[in-house]
């Protein structure tokens, strides 16, 4: 039984009824006064109060007398998770700029640059009426494509929404397929059947390409349980928008993957837009990376606009995940500079606000600097890689447009597995 | 009459029964400060304010299952689907809470509700974007199926849409958004349920409805010049299917052609045959036909596209054959 002098001590541990009583109330919305706080030294805790003080006691550190935890329960059933791993990730914390390579600093600059000159082409080629139906371009969030991509493995499984191309090229598919399955050709990466939205490269571990807002999100995560299941090293990297992280399914994925700590990392890319919608016109909590919180999923944001710290925040999310601690969200804060689409009137934020992220956020402007500034590369070096990958997606998108449009003997193939007697 | 495009006439339907029932308000992605995705509710925020058009993220399950309570709770949800392609994330709360609820309840609690947005294929979106669902919503006991091929129907439909005490499937195409037609200037509604002979002739029966309708009118200029009159149905709605119109007509024309932008395994098409040929069996003179999507998932390449979605030349052909 506990004593009168065991519920004082609690209160006192907890820094009396002001303070306890304060903090309850931020705790469980519940407003609750002094007195009947103090009144408690005398008359008992409630029973209803119990878990939330019981919380409260293991925050702090204080000692929980026998006795006052609920009978059929046990301390472990009031440990905060997320709070707990979000102290362990802590640990994970070792990954510093000064240790990456010149090389690598090189090929951020490199492959951002081609992704930004093939998404333009891309643009271009949908002007010239060559490109239909849907096509969102990936212009100014290439840091987190370049940054995830080169902390994962080749054996690592990734999959996305419809703004996929970057991801795509990032895993290594083909740019010319790529191109050709824009412009609905034969030589396309999905003999054309797919376009923009829906292309698969399984031989990079590229899983789509997916239309459906949020849909990728479980599937990543079985993704992740398959490579549990057989056993392999390999993660799974689940990229998709602020938009899309209001689908239901993403938190029920949240859960599954905590549940049965699947090897998955949860990257949002956060472009501040859902379409036209503000990420605070669609979001109660506009603080994304803590939406696993009370899955036990620990997360973080990352500024998404600079490759090296999208790298470095890879790395640590990698190891975690790798030691088998479960998922981990990342949160890319990044800016998409184009409309959602290709048809986007682009009424629901300002030309300034554009403008302001391309001049003073651009990473591929921040990764010229560096190199410059490390007298890694010099400008005439910069201009000229510029120069060879303008060329190459130049030729690349001459020889798409010059081949053969779908073939029509492919209408009924690839419906079944084996053959389609229609 | 004045002429309006699809796009205003479902807007104006809104808009003047929101006018005369508080209790109407629209809820969807990108229907309030966006305007719509594809403008369908152009204005309505500047008249209604964001109480009455309301602005969601992106979870069709949740805001269909909230608009479902909403009715519930006394109001009249109009529910916008961007398009009905992500309506399969919501699907459930359709089928399982809309539809069965009133049958369930024994008629205790009733569901006044009105799901909406463009249907089926569009340019070039490829398979997830371009799912036509008519035939899927007609399977469903409790649910009305309606999907307009003009803009008089559009706006006369979808008031009764609004006005009606069941849940109601309003299946809308974006590439009619832009077509122009004529609209009565007087307060009218058209009731569900009922098919309209949009062109009448002697010798064959042609039905569709949304934008099959368009392709079946050319076909039916074709016939014209082989000397082959042809009778043209708009079904307008699919649920409760218009038997008695069609019948009457086979029985006068004594053939039958079935149009569709869906598949045609247990299609609309398979619906009206099998009508027919219960009812009217003795009446015809050719066995009924029926024109649909190819079977496969939808092709992104504009060429493949072109093949799946029949037109008016196959239509022509087919119509042609029976003779
Ligand atoms: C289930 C579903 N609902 C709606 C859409 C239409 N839609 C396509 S993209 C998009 C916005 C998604 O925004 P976000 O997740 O932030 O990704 P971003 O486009 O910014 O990369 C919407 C509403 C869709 N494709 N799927
Ligand atoms: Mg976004």
């Amino acid at each position: 039984m506990l004593k009168d002098k065991d519920y004082s001590n609690i209160i006192d541990e907890l820094g009396g009824g002001r303070l306890l009583a304060k903090n309850l109330s931020k705790f469980t919305n519940i407003v609750l006064n002094e007195k009947t706080v103090y009144s408690w030294k005398q008359q008992g805790i409630p029973d209803r109060w119990k878990p939330s003080i019981i919380k409260l006691l293991l925050k702090a550190g204080g000692t929980i007398p026998q006795g006052f935890i609920p009978p059929g329960m046990s301390v472990n059933n009031f440990q905060d998770n997320s709070s707990l791993n979000t102290e362990l990730l802590e640990k994970y914390d070792n990954f510093n700029e000064n240790d990456i390579s010149n090389k690598t600093l090189e090929s951020f600059y490199e492959k951002m640059l081609y992704l930004r000159r093939f998404e333009e082409r891309v643009g271009q080629l949908y002007g010239l009426g060559l490109i239909g139906g849907f096509c969102h371009l990936y212009i100014g969030q290439e840091a987190v494509s370049v940054g995830m991509e080169a902390a994962i493995n080749k054996d690592d499984n990734v999959i996305t929404g419809y703004r996929c191309h970057a991801h795509l090229l990032s895993r290594g598919a083909s740019p010319y397929k790529l191109l050709c399955e824009l412009m609905g050709k034969g030589d396309g990466i999905s003999k054309g059947k797919g376009g923009s939205m829906h292309m698969f490269d399984p031989k990079n571990n590229f899983w789509g390409g997916h239309g459906i807002v949020g849909a990728q999100v479980p599937i990543g995560t079985g993704l992740a349980f398959a490579s549990k299941y057989l056993n392999k090293p390999s993660l799974s990297l689940t990229y998709f928008g602020d938009g899309a992280a209001n689908q239901g399914q993403v938190y029920e994925s949240y859960n599954m993957a905590s549940l049965w700590k699947l090897p998955i990392i949860f990257c949002i890319e956060n472009n501040q837009y859902g379409m036209g919608t503000s990420i605070k016109r669609a979001s109660a909590g506009t603080d994304l990376s803590k939406h696993g919180e009370s899955f036990g999923i620990p997360g973080f944001a990352v500024n998404g606009m600079n490759p090296i710290s999208v790298y470095l925040a890879a790395q640590k999310a990698v190891k975690w995940v790798r030691e088998g601690n479960g998922p981990i969200i990342l949160e890319m804060k990044t800016y998409r500079y184009r409309g959602h689409s290709m048809s986007d009137p682009a009424k629901y934020r300002t030309r300034e606000e554009v403008q302001k992220m391309r001049e003073e956020q651009d990473p591929i402007e921040f990764m010229k600097k560096k190199l410059v500034d490390k007298k890694i590369y010099s400008s005439k070096k910069l201009q000229s890689i510029d120069d060879k990958i303008r060329s190459e997606i130049s030729n690349l998108a001459e020889k798409a447009i010059n081949s053969n449009p779908s073939n029509e003997d492919d209408l009924y193939t690839d419906v079944l597995c084996e053959d389609y007697d229609e | 009459m004045s002429k309006f495009p699809v796009r205003s006439a479902i807007r104006d339907a809104m808009a003047e029964e929101m006018r005369s029932n508080p209790n109407v308000f629209l809820i969807g992605e990108e229907v309030g400060e966006y305007e719509g995705a594809y403008k369908v509710s152009q204005g309505l925020i500047s008249e209604f304010g964001n109480q009455r058009i309301v602005d969601t993220p992106i979870t069709e399950a949740g805001f269909t299952g909230l608009a479902v309570g909403a009715s519930m709770g006394g109001l009249r949800p109009i529910v916008e689907f961007m398009t009905w392609n992500f309506a399969f994330q919501a699907i459930d709360q359709i089928i399982n809470s809309a539809a069965k609820t009133y049958y369930m309840s024994g008629g205790l609690v009733n569901i006044p509700i009105v799901f909406r947005g463009p249907n089926g294929s569009a340019l070039q979106v490829a398979a997830q974007h371009s799912h036509d669902l008519s035939a899927l919503f007609t399977n469903i006991p409790g649910l009305k199926v309606v999907a307009p091929y003009d803009s008089a129907d559009a706006k006369g439909l979808l008031k009764s849409a609004i006005r009606d005490p069941n849940p109601v499937i309003f299946l809308e195409n974006e590439l009619l958004y832009n077509e122009v037609f004529e609209v009565p200037e007087i307060d009218y509604s058209i009731p569900i349920g009922s098919a309209n002979i949009k062109k009448s002739g002697s010798d064959i029966t042609i039905t569709s409805f949304s934008r099959g309708v368009h392709a079946a009118l050319k076909a039916a200029e074709l016939l014209e010049k082989e000397n082959i009159s042809a009778e043209v149905i708009d079904l307008r709605t699919l649920r409760p299917l218009d038997t008695n119109t069609i019948i009457k007509s086979v029985k006068k024309t004594n053939r039958l052609v079935s149009v569709e932008e869906g598949w045609m395994s247990s299609g609309i098409g398979a619906e009206i045959i099998s009508e027919v040929t219960s009812k009217a069996f003795d009446y015809l003179d050719a066995p009924p036909e029926r024109i649909a999507a190819l079977n496969v998932p939808l092709p992104y390449a504009s060429n493949l596209e072109k093949l799946c979605i029949p037109d008016q030349d196959n239509i022509f052909k087919l119509c042609r054959r029976l003779f």
